[in-house]
């Protein structure tokens, strides 16, 4: 069975980690003989296959039951009560969070945004997508589990996810022709798609909005002095489709409804580099979508669009592979994504060298965004003008917004660039919010009086993640989960992140409890300086920007929760000599602590 | 405040859940000791015997993090009677050590150490007032006084005491250079 697995898989160290996958799903864990087996089937140190194992959140060593549920863990499933139903779960099935019952039948955990923001409480179940929990639906879901029924009896609806397109613009309206931006772009020289494509000024929407032209033509002509588009380097398109930004889920829809013109964005980015092969990279929270996208692909082999001589041109061949990721966010950061390509454990490279010259397997690699590429796609068959007749200088074209959070209509709205995001508030019915965070976790919170600013490069930039919030809402808890979640993702590489994501959680826990005193902002300030300046990678860079912001523009609300003493620890100091006190039946003066001083 | 009498800087000195280590690498400073004592005079410390803090006390080194009551009180007592207190070494500002025990279950040591272990007769786990109570997990002192300045290594060496007493003294703000705190 194993054997069946690694050769399905090809057999390369390369694809470890898919192959792991498929243990995980097939034993439930992955046991120790296997990983013993797979070294040796794959040639690397058992501790490499271990390393894998242990980094990945969707592996494990000790087994998940028969029904692994993961209740996606974002602000916007809170605000809808996806811990309480999390709990209630738990406790009707008899299992703690994190575990798995006696008897193998389930276990439940929390997990990072599953991309459904817009239709939460979500969860994952075996892999499947579970949308709109609620109540009845957890009693219903415990006896289901109790009595082992199989997830195709469970009611149809209950997997049913929405593509909730609000409002579409040049990229969601009608439909590209199979095919037509290749054909164009079969009639360019590689120069001439780069200048097409500059002309559009198309740049990233992956979030750092890199200009793609630059970024195809640096991959084509290679390092210095190298022979630009040299035909016997091998060259390789990733579409970075890991959406891992809590709130964000718009490459999710764009790869429901629009597939095709991610894979023919992808496909002309190969003609103009000369790569053979790509790669969709695909976050194991989107196992869901495989099966479709894979008919996709095939469709496109059918149709000559993918394979060998595409569409007839002798030489140009292409074809598109998906990797699926495993729970972890930081496999979105480009040279990390790489490295869990590669079958290793996602932890980011040095830079430079930039994935353009040293990507997949240190060779020049384009990684963009899903949106970048159907961007490209459409580009290529309607040309630049048609591009930049929307957005502003710095920001041509639209941008796909993932809307969330307490407002009436949720979903995905495609905006020019250059709104305001006073317009898209409008549009979604969310009125008089206290607050909106631009861009995810990473990028901007902005309070009511920064409404009128405008969405695009040159004031808020944004991968797409849109969560609103009402008056209602405690800011202070908002930055406190977000802070908690770069805590809970850091990939451990370096101290500053690793560590200081940890204490910057503990400090805000201390603060948000009531045990805060002006010391400790004090210290959060000056812990968040060193996390922000000294981690390796962009995720610890901006692992403190939801506590700054929000303690900048809502001073106030953090100051109301200290205290005017010098000190107080952040946990229960009676509380931390109960054991003792019970175990030795102590009651004496010394057997207690006040709290502070 | 300085000693009025004399001008002297007064410093406590005590070792929580720590070794003595940090004493004693504080003591390789050898010679310069007397330079030092031209300067300072100490108050609480091991060096003196003298139990209970001064009323004014300029400067208390902390050596040791926090495994019991006695540890918590101590350090209070500190806090409240010094101007400047310092973290000295891995204990005290990490846990150290001793904090290696927090992966087990306080229940499980005890257990462990006076009732199942080979060769316990009379197993009992020791109640008499007069012993402090363990925390269910060793603490570092920072997360239970506020702590002014902290001075790494296991110990920190001869130099960082003096590099950091001599800047108090002569009225700067420490600065222990990279050298004397780059231990890789
Ligand atoms: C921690 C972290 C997570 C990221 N996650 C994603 C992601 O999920 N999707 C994405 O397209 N880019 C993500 N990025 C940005 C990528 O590194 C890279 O810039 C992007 O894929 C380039 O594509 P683009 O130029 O089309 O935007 C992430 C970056 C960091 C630092
Ligand atoms: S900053 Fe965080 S996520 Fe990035 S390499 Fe360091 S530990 Fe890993
Ligand atoms: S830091 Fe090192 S030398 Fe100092 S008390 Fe702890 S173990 Fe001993």
């Amino acid at each position: 069975m194993l054997c069946e697995i690694v050769d399905r898989h090809g057999g390369q160290a390369t694809s470890l980690l898919q192959i792991l996958i498929d243990v995980q799903m097939r034993f439930r864990h992955v046991p120790p003989r296997i990983m013993t087996a797979l070294a040796g089937m794959l040639h690397l140190p058992r501790t490499q296959v271990e390393a894998v194992v242990e980094f990945y959140r969707f592996l494990s060593v000790t087994s998940v039951g028969r029904f692994d549920v993961r209740f996606s863990d974002s602000v916007t499933d809170h605000l809808l009560g996806s811990r309480d139903l999390a709990a209630r779960l738990c406790q009707r099935l008899g299992v703690k969070l994190g575990e798995t019952r006696v008897d193998d039948a389930v276990s439940i955990h929390l997990t990072s945004c599953t991309g459904l923001s817009d239709q939460g409480p979500a969860a994952l179940v075996n892999g499947h997508v579970l949308t709109r929990l609620d109540g009845d639906r957890i009693v219903q879901m415990a006896d289901f589990i109790d009595q082992g029924m199989d997830l195709d009896t469970w009611p149809k609806n209950w997997f049913k996810v929405e593509d909730q397109v609000q409002l579409a613009g040049l990229l969601l309206e009608g439909e590209l022709p199979l095919g037509a931006s290749l054909e164009r772009a079969l009639t360019l020289h590689p120069a001439d798609i780069f200048s097409e494509i500059d002309r559009s000024g198309l740049r990233g929407r992956g979030g750092a909005g890199f200009k793609t032209a630059a970024k195809w033509r640096f991959c084509y002509e290679g390092e210095e002095g190298a022979v630009p588009g040299d035909p016997t380097i091998a060259r390789y398109v990733v579409c970075n489709a890991d959406e891992g930004e809590p709130g964000t889920f718009k490459d999710r829809v764009l790869l429901s409804r629009n597939a095709q013109d991610v894979f023919e964005g992808m496909t002309v980015c190969a003609k103009a580099i000369g790569a053979q092969h790509g790669f969709i990279y695909l976050r194991g929270e989107y196992r869901y979508l495989l099966d479709s996208l894979l008919r996709g692909l095939k469709v496109r082999r059918l149709r000559g669009l993918l394979g060998r001589n595409i569409l007839g041109v002798e030489g140009f061949d292409f074809d598109i592979e998906i990797h699926l990721g495993a729970g972890a966010y930081i496999c979105g950061e480009e040279s990390a994504l790489i490295e869990s390509l590669e079958g290793k454990p996602g932890h980011p490279r040095n830079r430079p060298p930039y994935p353009v010259t040293h990507g997949y397997l240190g060779q020049p690699t384009v990684v963009n965004n899903v949106e970048t590429f159907a961007a490209a796609a459409r580009i290529m068959a309607y040309g630049a003008d048609w591009f930049l007749s929307v957005g502003t200088p710095e920001s041509s074209g639209t941008k796909i917004l993932s809307v969330s959070g307490d407002c009436e209509r949720p979903g995905i709205y495609e905006v020019p660039f250059g709104s305001p995001v006073s317009d898209l508030l409008r549009r979604c019915g969310a009125d008089d919010p206290m607050g909106v965070q631009v861009g995810g976790p990473s990028g901007t919170f902005i309070g009511p009086d920064e409404f009128e600013r405008i969405l695009g490069f040159e004031d808020l930039p944004t991968g797409g993640s849109m969560m609103v919030f009402s008056q209602a809402r405690d800011v202070v808890a908002i930055a406190r989960s977000f802070t908690h979640f770069f805590a809970h993702e850091s990939c451990g590489f370096c101290t500053p992140c690793r560590v200081g994501t940890s204490l910057l959680g503990q400090l805000i826990d201390k603060i948000a409890e009531g045990h805060g005193t002006p010391h400790d902002l004090i210290e959060m300030t000056q812990l968040a300086a060193i996390v922000k300046n000294t981690s390796h990678c962009g995720l610890g860079q901006t692992a403190a920007h939801p506590l700054m912001q929000t303690l900048e523009r809502f001073p106030e609300r953090y100051q109301e929760r200290l205290k005017t003493l010098f000190f107080e620890p952040g946990f229960d100091l009676d509380g931390a000599l109960e054991v003792s006190r019970q175990m030795t039946g102590r009651e004496d003066a010394h057997a207690h602590l006040t709290q502070s001083g | 405040m300085t000693d009025l009498m004399t001008h002297k800087i007064r410093i406590a000195t005590t070792s929580l859940a720590g070794c003595f280590g940090c004493h004693m690498s504080f003591l390789d400073i050898d010679e310069r000791f007397f330079t030092l004592c031209e300067h300072v005079v100490f108050d609480r410390s091991p060096f003196t015997d003298i139990k209970h803090l001064g009323e004014h006390v300029d400067v208390g080194l902390i050596e040791g993090g926090l495994c019991n009551a006695e540890n918590v009180s101590t350090l209070r007592e500190f806090r409240d009677h010094v101007k400047i207190l310092v973290a000295v070494g891995a204990c005290a500002i990490n846990g150290g050590i001793p904090a290696m025990r927090n992966h087990i279950p306080l229940k499980e040591c005890l257990e462990e150490s006076y009732l199942v272990a080979v060769g316990i007769d009379s197993p009992q786990i020791p109640n008499d007032p007069e012993l402090p109570l363990l925390l269910d997990r060793v603490r570092p002192i920072h997360e239970v006084v506020k702590v002014d300045y902290f001075l790494p290594g296991c110990p920190p060496s001869a130099e960082v005491f003096w590099t950091f007493l001599t800047d108090l003294m002569a009225g700067r703000e420490p600065q222990i250079p990279e050298a004397q705190i780059h231990f890789d």
